[in-house]
């Protein structure tokens, strides 16, 4: 059968080759990974089953349960003073990559320019084309710590785009940006006109400073959509639900197209995240410090190696320079050689290339075991 | 955190990583982690370390068995007199003060069911300021101070995702 050229022209992931080799190999272990080690915390999984017993297996309003969006719009002031009303402002989605293709949707019409800053997340290019757009990558640099710049975003023509995708906390480099070094980006937006769509599914998951959401700066809550989610922060990422939250008229459209392709977001789950919510603070404190711990280990490891790596101060993934020029061969070999598998960074777009994507969402005994093998790789 | 409590942290979770690897995971380095342990263990805050064992997993299974002890006081003995002299008893494995109905919370451990009757009537029960035990036999255990037993989680997520 025919399929369509918008699909055709959007070539498949190349994260998809690391995953057969790895799949092949019997004792690997996944550096590899981008989702949490962890179960989600049980008092949410446990509201989950209550919510299943009571038998609510029914839809939801398009939009979410009502008492979550509260909830979600109490959780965003308190950790991040963003305001944002649970009536027209806050959609619940199927993850936040339905958010994501929500905004694309709703947001870019055909020929419209989106600049993605990459490396990123594999899906926002795709994104973009199967809403018509145009996608333009902006490649960071290593020596700016893969954070957004004024520079970076002119160097690409930026400037001339109708909006701006990009994620801090950041997969797959880690990187993370303050309010200050946002302000530029804000800056940047406000004088080219750009929508921003900032996608901080790991917002909670920062080690040096607190995050600063975009949409806090003066000027930029008229022009931004922000996507979270609880994929990451609470380990519940095959409960598929996520949440964006922006001005009225940007989330009404988004809701146009989710009544017609969701109508709602997994009701389980729902229920699962109103518990997540409300009682797991205490269970992504300790998730955060766990991670924290292994993140020092990693960098401790690579810096003993002699391996170059700047100091990733978010989500669950260090990016460290290969030690070889090819990093998509060193990352074949390192799996087939010693059964362990990284990511190379150019999977991840423009500006990844020569570095590895090493995820420490393994527990810390694994963590070990991987880097003693890299290192012994590398005699 | 303290850096006495990121070395707790780290030895609750598991007491025998190396120096080392907790230096990796903090930002103090070896020499500076062995002093915060030499005056953890000097200032009486780690008492001891032990493994967690699942008996079930042995030939030889202990019999343990959760005891409740009801006491009188007088002027002479306090609370602190009894556990003083329960606590020397090498079968005593554990041995709280607790609220609610009974007063002492008392784990005992032995190699067969009989062995613990045997010294919860001839060595505790006669203890004159005890006036009533209630023994209560573990027959499985599920958990132990914060490890679940069992096969472990088998990690089934995608090998490598994005
Ligand atoms: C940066 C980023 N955005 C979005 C997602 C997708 O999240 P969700 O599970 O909420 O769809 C991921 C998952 O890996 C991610 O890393």
């Amino acid at each position: 059968m025919q399929v369509s050229d918008r699909v055709d022209g959007v070539p498949p992931s190349g994260i998809r080759r690391f995953f057969e080799l790895a799949e092949e190999m019997d004792d690997l272990i996944s550096l590899g990974v981008g989702e949490p080690d962890f179960s989600a915390p049980w008092s949410a999984r446990d509201a989950a089953i209550a919510s299943l017993e009571r038998g609510e297996t029914s839809y939801t309003a398009n939009r979410g349960k009502r008492e979550l969006r509260e909830a979600i719009a109490d959780h965003q002031a308190e950790k991040y003073g963003l305001g944002y009303d649970p009536d027209d402002e806050i959609i619940v989605t199927t993850g936040a990559s339905e958010g994501l293709d929500l905004a694309m949707r709703a947001l870019v019409d055909p020929g419209d320019t989106v600049a993605v800053a990459q490396p990123s997340y594999i899906s926002y290019v795709p994104g973009v084309m199967f809403a018509g757009g145009e996608p333009l990558p902006v490649p960071t640099r290593a020596e700016d710590e893969f954070k957004l710049t004024r520079e970076v975003l002119e160097d690409a023509g930026a400037q001339e785009a109708d909006a701006l995708v990009y994620c801090y906390p950041n997969n797959p480099t880690g990187a993370t940006m303050t309010g200050d070094e946002l302000e530029a980006v804000a800056a940047f937006c406000r004088e080219h006109d750009l929508i921003v769509l900032a996608d901080e599914i790991y917002a909670a998951l920062t080690y040096e400073h607190d995050h600063t959401s975009i949409a806090t700066l003066p000027g930029m809550r008229e022009r931004t959509v922000v996507f979270n989610g609880f994929s990451k922060a609470y380990a519940m990422t095959g409960l598929r639900l996520g949440y964006a939250m922006g001005p009225a008229k940007a989330i009404g459209a988004m809701n146009r197209v989710h009544q017609y392709t969701m109508l709602s977001a997994p009701t389980t789950a729902q229920h699962a995240a109103l518990d997540a919510l409300e009682n797991c603070d205490d269970d992504v404190a300790d998730m955060r410090e766990q991670y924290d711990r292994r993140r020092n280990f990693v960098l401790s490891r690579f810096s003993e190696m002699g391996i170059d790596c700047f100091e990733a101060a978010g989500a669950f993934y260090a990016f460290p320079e290969c030690p070889t020029d090819d990093a998509q061969a060193f990352a074949e070999d390192l799996i087939q050689e010693k059964k362990v598998a990284v990511v190379p960074g150019d999977v991840f777009g423009a500006g990844g290339s020569g570095h590895l994507r090493v995820s420490y969402a393994t527990g810390l005994d694994d963590l070990k075991t991987a880097l003693n093998r890299i290192e012994a790789f590398m005699d | 955190m303290s850096s006495r409590a990121e070395i707790l942290a780290l030895l609750r979770e598991n007491a025998r990583y190396s120096a080392e690897d907790m230096a990796r995971q903090t930002d103090l380095d070896p020499a500076e982690v062995e002093d915060v342990i030499a005056e953890l263990e000097a200032d009486g805050v780690i008492a001891g370390y032990q493994a967690i064992i699942d008996y079930r997993e042995l030939e030889d299974e202990r019999v343990r068995a959760l005891v409740e002890l009801n006491v009188t006081l007088d002027r002479e003995t306090s609370y602190a007199d009894i556990a003083e002299r329960l606590a020397k008893f090498p079968e005593v494995e554990g041995l709280r003060l607790v609220s609610g109905d009974y007063d002492f919370d008392m784990e005992v451990e032995g190699d067969s069911m009989s062995e613990v009757s045997r010294f919860i009537s001839e060595k505790v029960a006669p203890v004159p300021e005890i006036t009533q035990t209630v023994t209560h036999y573990v027959m499985e255990s599920y958990k132990e101070r914060g490890i679940v037993f069992g096969d472990g989680d088998d990690d089934d997520r995608l090998s490598v995702s994005p």
